[in-house]
């Protein structure tokens, strides 16, 4: 991690750091990152480094930026006719705008899950085959079946549909169609996985199950999450970037963050003193 | 700040302040009392303060549930957090200058009948309002959120410790001179050894609140002032000094 | 937050005053009449449609069957080339069988009388079967033919033998001449005393009373027995002899000219029976003699009459005459129409729809196009078929009256329905679908024809049938082309061979005088019905198939 906010290094001796401190590579890195749609502008100038195989938060109030930012990221505000976006984000190097980077790749590359789990109306088979197939990984029905397999089982989804794999999608409960969400998107093995609040539909239960989830991804995947629950942030994230009124207010590790903030908004919003 | 949105939660956190100010205060009153009750060998006084020592730890008690239903219910993060680990702290810390007054009063019920050397008494005496003074500022600094004026009792504890070195090089002195002394000086040993427990006990809450303002922990070595553990009984321990 | 914190809510209002009940009153009331006013407006269009079928099954269910009369024929190989059997006198061969039915029928008026029991279509219906059996030359066969529209309405009681002769008007007429006194019953028939001027000027130099104008004098006589003009009804009332009559009365007695005198001049018929009999019948001018009925119900009597279910109104051809008029030509017609519509205006309106809603950019010319698109839907049908007129006939030079055109015509007035269901049905598809596919990578043609078009399929088919429908019950466009070409043969069906449709086939029956066509008509509207039903079930049926449960 580059420079690190003030007090940053010392944790309360209680609190254990959840990550060790090493320097971790950076897999995006945003400068200058601005969203108009039409006339408005929905993000000021984001600059943010996000470090590989870690966990990163977005946090703040509604209509702070910070889903808009991450879609950003696989460039799916490019399908809103409206929207227009000023910057540059790299991964691993590369300008996402690059115009021999195909957006389609882009987002096989960078998988999403969304706020509401969404499975296609299909099977959980063809849910889950569907972007390897698209995308031409799998050479053989056998080979796809192996994909399809292997995602399920990294989603932890295996073990509860393997006798029902030709069942509708939309027939397994919410945590479970998220998990299947997650699973999809993890079968064109991307590195990166965006989560725009994965457990705002969920119960408890099925919300511990996708954080369990995510830890594990962490070890292959630089997962960044929108979420509102300051806890679930807290839980999850290496790092944590809090947006306010369409600027990265304060971006540093999690336990720091919510430890010792070094913003006052910070502060108010997570402790819940916002006006 | 900016008050929480939820009010009940605000309340319960000002309601953890008053608690911990109701704490300092008693604390601070049983010291003086305590101090009161072998000063002028007073038994009655010093059986009224080991009776009060109850009520700081019922006090702490009602702290710590309150800190256990605030953490279950409002998952208090960042600064909030903070005061409420400075609270459980900063609790425990006055339950026990409690005790340690408890324990003055009781060694001056034990040397109630004997005379007491004078200057002694009056290096006593110079601890007691030291501590006090301590205490009372370190819980200010808690009730105001002063980092600095945390920083400074902290820094003062010092001077308690020098005036327990030399009080005890006294006791040891004394002790040498007559072995029928060594009884009420023990006591009296035993005592200022409290007294300078309870500026420890406020400097680690000067600490806690040092770090519920900053979100830091001071993490210079604390300049220790006691050398007593170190020292050696021996007849020409002066003349090392 | 802080300016929350002011006075807790009071509650002053108070929910048990009968103030408050009254309230409550009032709603529970207005709730109720809401619903009263919906259950009436739901029976009130219910009773409609319930008036519209009865009176159209009522109307409309004699035309399913068709009375027959079954005829013995010798298929003479004399007669009938086996090589060429098309080529045979059937007429013949029909007339004869039935002839021999009635044997002592003799004069030639009374045999054209006879034949016209049978249909005109009878030796057709032989000829096609013999053709189609060739075998059975030489055998004798039992054939049904159907019998002459006057008696398949006699015989399923739609019109009666006989009729009432004279209308109320008349005998309102007939009753104040009665009221009069001047009616009275000489020698066994009616006659009417009236006041005749035999006028001098009526009498010519030329001829003399021989060729006097003693019908005038009749009507100037009868004219002075009504008060008010009855329009010249009332010269009928007296027969054609009265004229004779007074003639007669002249010659006998010359100096009668000049004279005012009263004569009995005999009655009409008719008004002799309303006299004697106190009613007045004719027999039903449809029937040319009392003898058919005499023929018929011996028919009857021998078992001969029959009435299967009438297979003819589905699979004939039209025709002038009801009894063998059908619906093929029609049903073909507006099937192949129909057809060439949807190849048409289906895949063209789901790629202007989806063009629309998924690609477009949202501009001013998009925005004129969909406004073009939604105003299009309420251009009245006519005006396409106007269009078609101008365009594909004269302008292109395609056939007249042909399915192809027709089609066409009915695509152009489908295609904003289509496009519309179309847009609304790949709008209701959830957004968080197509961001879904989207976000494992799928590219625009892959969210639209992989998730986006299967899940609005449903509601573009529903579409595009209800759209179907409409266009089925067309008829204006396709007067305007010339789809309702009289097609008495179904043997030429093809898309640019001339046809008709259901509704312009309706359009045509209903216009057609003969009584067999009334039924006809309600027939052929309650087939037109049945198949919009069975579409609007079809849309209905695929809509639960396909409609994803999940």
């Amino acid at each position: 991690m580059q420079q690190l906010p003030i007090g940053a290094t010392k944790m309360l001796s209680t609190v254990k750091p959840l990550l060790a401190e090493t320097a971790a590579e950076t897999k995006i890195t945003a400068r200058g990152v601005s969203v108009f749609y039409g006339e408005k502008q929905a993000l000021f100038d984001v600059d943010v480094d996000i470090p590989k195989n870690s966990v990163m938060a977005f946090i703040g109030p509604s209509g702070c930026g910070k889903s808009t930012f991450l879609r950003c990221i696989n460039r799916m505000n490019d399908t809103i006719p409206i929207a227009r976006t000023e910057g540059t984000i790299t991964i691993d190097g590369r300008d996402i705008d690059d115009p021999e980077l195909d957006v389609v790749e882009l987002r096989a590359r960078v998988g999403m899950v969304f706020q509401k789990p969404n499975p296609f109306p299909k099977s959980i088979y063809e849910n889950v085959a569907y972007g390897p197939r698209i995308h031409g990984l799998a050479n053989s029905k056998s080979e796809l079946d192996g994909i399809v397999e292997n995602s399920l089982r990294r989603a932890g989804l295996m073990k509860e549909v393997h006798d029902r794999m030709n069942e509708p999608g939309t027939g397994l409960s919410g945590g479970q169609q998220q998990r299947l969400c997650i699973a999809r998107a993890i079968a064109t093995s991307p590195d990166v996985m965006l989560m725009d609040e994965p457990c705002s539909a969920l119960d408890p239960i099925a919300t511990a199950r996708v954080e369990e989830l995510i830890d594990e991804l962490r070890e292959s995947l630089t997962i960044i999450i929108v979420t509102h629950s300051m806890q679930q942030a807290a839980r999850v994230s290496q790092r944590t970037a809090f947006f306010h009124l369409g600027k990265l207010v304060e971006e540093s590790e999690t336990t720091t963050m919510f430890r010792n903030p070094s913003d006052q908004r910070t502060q108010d919003y997570i402790t819940g003193r916002f006006g | 700040m900016l008050e929480h949105t939820v009010k009940s939660y605000e309340e319960e956190l000002k309601l953890l302040d008053r608690k911990i100010a109701q704490m300092g205060g008693l604390a601070e009153r049983q010291l003086a009392e305590s101090f009161d009750a072998l000063e002028r060998r007073d038994p009655d006084l010093a059986e009224q303060v080991i009776a009060s020592d109850k009520r700081i730890d019922a006090l702490e008690r009602e702290v710590q549930e309150h800190v256990i239903a605030i953490i279950a219910r409002r998952q208090p993060i960042a600064v909030d957090l903070r005061q409420i680990m400075a609270v459980l702290n900063i609790s425990g810390d006055l339950e026990r200058c409690g005790d340690l007054a408890k324990n003055i009063a009781k060694r001056a019920l034990a040397i109630a009948p004997e005379s007491h050397p004078k200057p002694i008494i009056t290096g006593l005496n110079h601890m007691v309002e030291l501590a006090s003074h301590q205490l009372k500022d370190v819980l200010d600094a808690y009730a105001t959120r002063n980092a600095e004026r945390a920083v400074a009792v902290w820094h003062a504890d010092s001077k308690l410790d020098n005036l327990y070195n030399s009080i005890f090089r006294e006791l040891l002195t004394y002790m040498m001179e007559d072995p029928r002394n060594i009884g009420l000086s023990t006591h009296l040993l035993f005592g200022a050894k409290n007294i300078e427990r309870v500026g420890d006990h406020t400097t680690n809450i000067a600490e806690t609140v040092h770090f519920l303002v900053t979100g830091q922990n001071l993490t210079d070595d604390r300049p220790k002032g006691d050398q007593t553990s170190t020292t050696l009984i021996s007849p020409d321990w002066d003349k090392k000094v | 937050m802080t300016e929350i914190s002011a006075d807790p809510i009071r509650v002053t209002h108070n929910w048990g005053s009968n103030e408050a009940r009254r309230r409550v009153k009032a709603r529970y009331t207005a709730d109720r009449r809401l619903q009263f006013y919906g259950i009436a407006a739901i029976g009130t269009a219910m009773a409609l449609l319930a008036v519209l079928f009865t009176s159209l099954i009522h109307a409309g269910i004699a035309a399913f069957t068709t009375t027959k009369v079954e005829l013995d024929i010798f298929l003479d190989p004399a007669q009938i080339d086996r090589e060429k059997p098309a080529k045979a006198n059937y007429r013949k061969l029909v007339r004869g069988a039935f002839k021999s039915y009635f044997p002592d029928v003799k004069s030639r008026s009374q045999e054209r009388q006879l034949y016209g029991i049978m249909s005109n279509g009878a030796d057709y219906i032989l000829r096609d079967y013999v053709v189609g059996n060739t075998d059975k030359i030489g055998q004798t066969v039992k054939i049904l033919v159907p019998v002459s529209d006057p008696f398949d309405q006699l015989y399923k009681r739609i019109i009666p033998r006989r009729i009432d002769a004279l209308s109320i008007d008349r005998i309102a007429l007939f009753n104040a001449l009665r009221q009069q006194g001047v009616l009275s019953v000489v020698d066994g028939s009616g006659v009417v005393r009236t006041t005749v001027y035999v006028d001098p000027g009526k009498v010519p130099s030329e001829g003399g009373l021989e060729a006097a104008d003693y019908d005038a004098m009749v009507k100037e006589g009868l004219r002075s027995l009504f008060l008010k003009e009855y329009s010249r009804s009332y010269e009928e009332i007296v027969s054609d002899a009265a004229a004779g009559k007074l003639k007669a009365l002249v010659a006998a007695d010359p100096s009668l000219v000049g004279k005012t005198i009263d004569v009995d001049l005999p009655l009409a018929a008719n008004y002799d029976n309303l006299l004697q009999t106190g009613q007045a019948t004719m027999r039903n001018p449809r029937f040319s003699s009392d003898d058919e009925f005499v023929w018929f119900d011996s028919l009857e009597a021998r078992g001969l009459i029959a009435n299967p279910f009438s297979w003819e109104l589905f699979f004939n051809a039209d025709s002038r005459f009801p009894e063998l008029a059908g619906l093929m030509g029609a049903l073909s017609g507006s099937f192949l129409a129909l057809l060439v519509c949807f190849l048409l205006s289906f895949p063209i309106g789901i790629a202007t729809a989806v063009y629309l809603e998924e690609f477009a950019p949202k501009n001013r010319i998009t925005d004129i196009i969909e406004v073009n698109i939604n105003n299009l839907a309420a251009v009245p049908s006519v005006v396409f078929g106007l269009l078609g007129l101008a365009l594909f006939l004269n302008t292109f030079g395609m056939p007249r009256s042909a399915p192809l055109v027709g089609g066409m015509v009915l695509a152009l007035m489908t295609l904003p329905t289509i496009i519309v269901a179309t847009r609304a049905a790949l709008k209701a598809v959830p957004p968080s679908i197509r961001e879904a596919a989207l976000g494992v990578g799928a590219s625009k043609q892959q969210v639209t024809m992989h998730h986006v078009l299967p899940l609005a399929m449903p509601g573009i088919l529903t579409g595009t049938i209800i759209g179907l429908a409409q266009a089925l019950g067309e008829t204006a466009p396709l007067l305007l082309i010339g789809m309702n070409a009289f097609i008495p043969s179904i043997e030429n069906i093809g898309l640019t061979q001339p046809a008709m449709a259901l509704p312009t086939q309706i359009f045509s029956w209903a216009d057609s005088p003969e009584r067999g066509f009334v039924s006809r008509t309600s027939a052929a509207i309650l087939v037109l019905l049945g198949f919009l039903i069975v579409m609007n079930l079809i849309a209905v049926y695929l809509r639960s198939k396909l409609e994803r449960k999940w």
